[in-house]
């Protein structure tokens, strides 16, 4: 029997059990400490959702639930039955299912096959896969999940693939769905269908766990809500009665600052002027259609959108290392220089000597070499500087000395520069990459996704010395999926749908629900009316190409 | 966090590793019905008894160096290169080609040419390999395997049809002009006055084997093109980013390891056998690989790990001569320290972990 | 060239392509499952060791296939306690397989036999015989498909019908079957049968034990049917012959039996022409045995038709933190 949201919200001491209810989890992971002693307690046929800051232990605790791993400590209910949860199999028998962050399908299977595997019907596969064809008919039927089931997995979208793993759940006869961050990989449109489906299955019964980091979603779906910080449970309230803010400052453990001190933008020069950027990839598939913007001395572009949306190609291509195979066109000048786009003068070397400085997005593959000590990381991609080469050999003193002073003036700690990279903290690492890519003072700055998996603290000092370049006169092109971030620190904000730029806005005369259309894929055009009063001076509309000038008011 | 201290990652795994192999190994000599006590007992007698049993250690540490420093240096690009088999039979065949055809009056001449002519030998034979992996992903483990072949036909087929003397019979070259000859060590001992293993084929290039040792090290840990080695072996993206062009470190590290395999040949093919035979290499390729395994392909951990291999090369022919324990027996304890340090690793490491870390928990609380 | 001769050699090829073919079936179940298996050849030369003694011992080619599975699986075991359950570096683990059968096999051998690593050599029922198909002396006689039957499809011992027979056996098993399709769904991406609550380890534990029991009956082969005994080093590379075909026929059973095939007609052909006249050129046997190594390469480098292995082979599975 399904209990409505506002019942649930008050925890009323009914006779009917909790679907899931959890007593004093704890779970660790050689000296880290994943889940300290967690209570949680989700009622039946509501949908419930547990957020929390990356790392604060979300995720383990659902794949705990689902028997993914074994908790040190603590007793799991179902249906107020303890259940002792050893394997994903008794998972399963229990009703439970889990749609994970990354897939868990496999490529060259059909939608068919990867539906049964693990659950066929006998030692012969025909007769499971007749069985699973007519069920997925009239799943589709009920629940909008309609997909291909002789499809391959690779030849399917982000938001069908996710289906797919949903459905896996259903035929499962899944009860309790347990969704992992759904949306990060999803455009609005299809966040909004997958909404949809989920209202639907609580409509059936159905009870929901919902894990996120975005406060906007579980204003927006959930019944109730589970705050999650550092391993531990700090609170779990009815949605009704509650606030983004609150949520916001539960999550962080402070009254979190939304906005950024900073200053107008005074504008100079023009530092890097992209024009028509067109990027192919290995597959064929065209991630970048004609992008075109300016970035001036003294200012930061902040590039939003959902992520996959052409973002991470554009970073990595004018950071001199677009994807092996990728086929590339069109003209980026920097300082009123052409840059070479392809050939070997196209490398990430070569964007360094021209004054171009590069956070990646991601800095644990890419922007930081793990084994190597800090000191080593500081040197990174600058290793070839003359100042630290000495005959044959490298001067590993004077990185040393660089080093040290780095770690210094961004605060990084322990300020131990032998110390290997992955002994440092996320944020501590960030500022490690941070620290190197300013200190060389670019004229121009590429920082992907600046604040992701680190803590408040840095966050708040990564900020700061972002805006620091800026009113140094330097240009900063920002790409991050946190419209927040977005919003308090560009001094001009390009949204980047389906590797276009939909528009151009500035911060403080826009919200996020325009925002929000742009990176859903509404053009310009077609929200016309819903923009006024930008006075034409702010927006560089002469410096762009027509498809999105055509927006503003000539 | 690191889950032990890095002394016991570097000395401790390795040290339990090889102990456990030994162990087997002494098992093994039992099930044979051998004392493995008298078993160690001839060996260390017959290899480290006599300077004539350290003659032929260290010739064969010679040859292990090299092509242990082969392994490890594509190793630090995570190259698993299987060929230095391959590659040392092509540098013989560069040193062979380099003797007979240039007529070299001096062996201070005629050993830089041979090196050269080894070097790029060996480093031509990882070249294809190093490209195909670079450029078309094609695994490096496989074809290496597969060159290890080809190089065995081809040094056959040009054995036996092209530098075999007219009316001999063995597959071999004709002998290289004495002129080449490379002094031996008990030569060079002999003429600053000590008698030292005389009739061991150990000579001169144990010394380059050692300054090969340190110029590996120097460019591992103290060069741009170490550090971008190092950069892509632990992250391709991360290369990427840091304007390092895999391509070129892939190919260029393979060269390095290839030729370093290749040199080999100055030691066996040069130094003792002085014509090219067809088995001149011996599996000192492969024995490479256990090597790099348990010197933790640095330098030194080589060094230390191809003196041990050495040992037992020479101490297990001693056994084959003096015991009814064949000479295989050193390939059943080469496979075992391959085994336990290199695939076993975590069987080792698993339980020291846990042992650090309830320490540290312990200490802690 | 005539009709006989041609299918003399197609004859050979057809005893030489059998443990290659049923080494490559191992490869292709072992890889498949995601444990990259350069050790086929260590495990071939275990097991043809074992059952060339134990056939030696007992008389009985029988007990000496059996035992000849026995050898291999043990090396098979060591591979998975390596790759699987300590989750190791299978291809060090594999060249380490490779050496501890090269040296156990001479050490045993010349501790139980005194030959130098040889074992006695083999009469009788310790020998697998050839078995004449039914109607091959009567069919016989018929023109072109009667020396066909009765050459080349009659008279060969069991094992080569095993081998052959083992083809579509793995297709069916492969694609036709539940264990098929969780056997070849952990090594495309093993975290979606674990989460769909099967045991990765057992799975791959199977795959490896199947990869034992096929190099068993391929050692075996080698020692009692192909040979009447056990010599050092007999193998002789056929391991590797293998896994170059288990690439060749991009881990596909049927293209494994092409690719066998092809493999033992090369060294069919070499073993009968040392020097192959072909009028403009001679090709020296050293070429043709190389062969199957150069083609490997060259469908490696990827100009014939790609060769993509599964996609989580040779990485051992750990569960993502």
């Amino acid at each position: 029997m399904a209990m409505t949201a506002q019942d649930a919200g008050g925890r009323p001491e009914t006779a009917a059990p909790y679907a899931i209810e959890l007593k004093g989890i704890s779970k660790a992971f050689g000296p880290v400490q994943a889940n300290k002693d967690i209570d949680l307690r989700v009622a039946k046929g509501s949908i419930h959702g547990i957020i929390g800051e990356n790392g604060a232990g979300k995720s383990t605790l659902m794949s705990i639930l689902y028997g993914f791993y074994k908790p040190d400590r603590g007793r799991i209910l179902v249906n107020g039955e303890p259940i002792a949860i050893a394997d994903s199999q008794t998972a399963i028998r229990a009703g439970i299912g889990m749609v994970f962050q990354h897939f868990k399908l496999v490529q060259n299977f059909t939608v068919l096959e990867n539906i049964i595997l693990g659950v066929e019907d006998g030692r012969l596969l025909r007769p499971s896969l007749a069985k699973a064809r007519g069920v997925l008919k009239q799943l589709a039927h009920e629940y909008e999940l309609n997909v291909d089931p002789d499809e391959t997995i690779e030849e399917l979208s982000v938001g069908h693939q996710q289906r797919v793993e949903i459905l896996k759940a259903l035929y499962r006869q899944a009860d309790i769905l347990i969704l992992d961050e759904p949306t990060g990989v999803l455009t609005p449109a299809e966040a909004d269908h997958l909404f949809r489906i989920l209202e639907g299955l609580k409509a059936e019964g159905k009870t929901i766990i919902l894990i996120t980091h975005k406060l906007r979603e579980i204003m927006d779906i959930t019944d109730t809500v589970s705050v999650m910080r550092r391993g531990e449970m700090v609170a779990s309230v009815s949605t009704a009665e509650t606030s983004p803010e609150a949520l916001a400052e539960l999550m962080v453990g402070r009254k979190v600052l939304l906005n950024v001190d900073k200053t107008p933008a005074r504008p100079g020069a023009p530092v890097l002027e992209v024009r028509d950027l067109h990027l192919i990839d290995h597959e064929g598939v065209e991630r970048l259609r004609g992008i075109s913007f300016d970035i001036r001395a003294g200012e930061i572009l902040g590039i939003a959108g959902v992520s996959g949306n052409g973002q991470t190609q554009l970073l990595e291509l004018l950071g001199g290392y677009p994807e092996k195979g990728a086929r590339v066109s069109g003209a980026i000048r920097m300082n009123g220089e052409a840059l070479d786009l392809t050939g070997a003068g196209s490398d990430a070397r070569t964007r360094r000597r021209r004054g171009i400085g590069h956070v990646p997005e991601d800095r644990q593959t890419e922007g930081l070499i793990m084994d190597f000590t800090a000191w080593e990381n500081i040197a990174f991609g600058y290793h070839d500087k003359a100042e630290y080469q000495k005959g044959w050999l490298m001067d590993n003193d004077a990185i040393r000395r660089d080093a040290k002073k780095y770690m210094e003036d961004f605060d990084c700690r322990p300020r131990n520069c032998d110390l290997a990279a992955r002994d440092f903290s996320g944020g501590n690492q960030q500022k490690l990459v941070v620290a190197r890519e300013l200190e060389r003072n670019p004229d121009l700055l590429l920082i992907g996704q600046p604040t992701r998996g680190v803590d408040i603290g840095a966050i708040e000092f990564i900020h700061k010395r972002i805006i620091e370049l800026r009113d140094a006169g330097k240009a900063v092109l920002l790409v991050s999926v946190e419209l927040d971030e977005i919003l308090s620190l560009s001094d001009r904000i390009a949204v980047m749908f389906d590797g276009r730029i939909m528009g151009e806005r500035l911060p403080d005369q826009t919200t996020t629900g325009e925002l929000g259309l742009l990176m859903a894929g509404v053009t310009d055009t077609e929200h016309h009316a819903a923009e006024d009063g930008i006075p034409p001076e702010h927006r560089h509309v002469d410096d762009l190409p027509d498809e999105t000038a055509n927006g503003g008011p000539r | 966090m690191d889950k032990m201290p890095k002394w016991a990652d570097v000395i401790l795994t390795p040290l339990i590793s090889l102990v456990l192999a030994m162990a087997i190994s002494a098992l093994v000599i039992l099930a044979i019905g051998e004392s493995p006590a008298a078993a160690l007992k001839t060996m260390v007698d017959g290899a480290l008894g006599s300077s004539y049993g350290w003659g032929f250690t260290l010739y064969y540490t010679t040859n292990f160096i090299f092509t242990g420093l082969a392994v490890a240096v594509a190793y630090h690009a995570r190259l698993f290169n299987i060929g230095g088999e391959g590659q040392a039979m092509m540098g013989g065949l560069g040193v062979a080609l380099v003797l007979l055809s240039v007529p070299l009056p001096h062996w201070l001449l005629a050993l830089p040419a041979a090196m050269i002519g080894a070097a790029l030998f060996g480093a031509a034979w990882a070249l294809i390999p190093a490209w195909l992996q670079a450029k078309r992903g094609s695994h490096i483990v496989i074809t290496t395997i597969m060159f290890n072949f080809i190089a065995a036909a081809l040094l056959n087929y040009v054995l036996v049809n092209i530098l075999r003397p007219v009316g001999s019979m063995d597959p071999a070259s004709a002998r290289f002009p004495e002129s080449t000859y490379l002094p031996a060590l008990t030569d060079i001992a002999a003429a600053i006055g000590i008698q030292w293993g005389k009739n061991t084929p150990v000579n001169i290039t144990f010394l380059i084997a050692i300054l090969a040792c340190l110029l590996v090290w120097l460019l591992i840990w103290r060069t741009r093109l170490g550090y971008e080695i190092r950069a892509l072996g632990r992250s391709e993206p991360g290369a990427l980013y840091a304007g390092i062009s895999p391509v070129r470190i892939i190919v260029i590290a393979m060269l390095i390891s290839g030729g370093l395999a290749g040199l080999m040949a100055i030691n066996n093919v040069m130094g003792e056998s002085e014509r090219l035979v067809l088995n001149a290499v011996e599996g000192a390729g492969f024995i490479g690989i256990a090597v790099a395994l348990m010197g933790r392909n640095h330098p030194f951990g080589v060094f230390l790990a191809a003196l041990l291999f050495g040992f037992l090369y020479q101490g297990g022919g001693e056994l084959a001569l003096w015991t009814s324990i064949p000479r295989e027996l050193i390939v059943v304890i080469q496979a075992l320290v391959i085994l336990f340090t290199g695939a076993l690793d975590n069987m080792v490491r698993m339980p020291l972990e846990r042992m650090f870390l309830a320490l540290r928990k312990r200490r802690a609380a | 060239m005539d009709f006989n001769t041609v299918l003399q050699i197609l004859d050979s090829a057809v005893r030489l392509m059998t443990p290659l073919l049923l080494a490559c079936l191992a490869g292709l179940y072992s890889e498949r499952s995601g444990v990259f298996d350069i050790g086929l050849e260590g495990k071939m030369l275990m097991a043809a060791f074992t059952a060339a003694s134990v056939a030696y011992a007992t008389g009985s080619a029988w007990l000496g296939l059996l035992a000849g599975i026995g050898g291999s699986m043990a090396m098979s075991l060591i591979h998975g306690l390596a790759s699987i359950t300590f989750m190791g570096n299978q291809l060090i683990s594999g060249v380490a397989i490779n050496f501890l059968a090269s040296g156990m096999t001479v050490l045993l051998g010349q501790k139980i036999f005194g030959l130098g690593g040889r074992t006695p050599s083999l009469q009788g029922a310790a020998r697998f015989q050839e078995i004449t198909l039914p109607l091959a002396d009567t069919l016989g006689q018929v023109p072109v498909i009667g020396p066909i039957y009765a050459q080349l499809i009659s008279g060969h011992s069991i094992l080569v019908y095993v081998a052959f027979l083992a083809v579509p056996l793995t297709w069916w098993v492969l694609f036709r079957t539940r264990f098929g399709l969780r056997l070849r769904a952990v090594g495309e991406n093993p975290a979606s049968v674990d989460t769909a609550g099967v045991s990765v380890t057992r799975l791959r534990y199977a795959a490896i034990g199947i990869c034992g029991v096929l190099t068993g009956i391929a050692g075996a082969y080698l020692a009692t049917s192909l040979s009447a005994g056990f010599v050092k080093e007999m193998t002789a590379g056929r391991g590797f012959i293998a896994l170059a075909a288990l690439i060749f026929a991009k881990w596909r059973p049927w293209g494994a039996l092409g690719a066998t095939f092809l493999f033992g007609l090369l060294e069919a052909i070499a073993n009968r022409y040392p020097n192959l006249d072909l009028g403009i050129v001679t090709v020296p046997s050293m070429f043709m045995n190389a062969l199957p190594y150069i083609l490997t390469v060259i469908i490696l480098a990827g100009f014939v038709g790609r060769a993509i292995p599964p996609r989580a082979g040779g990485e051992p599975y750990v569960k993502e933190r």
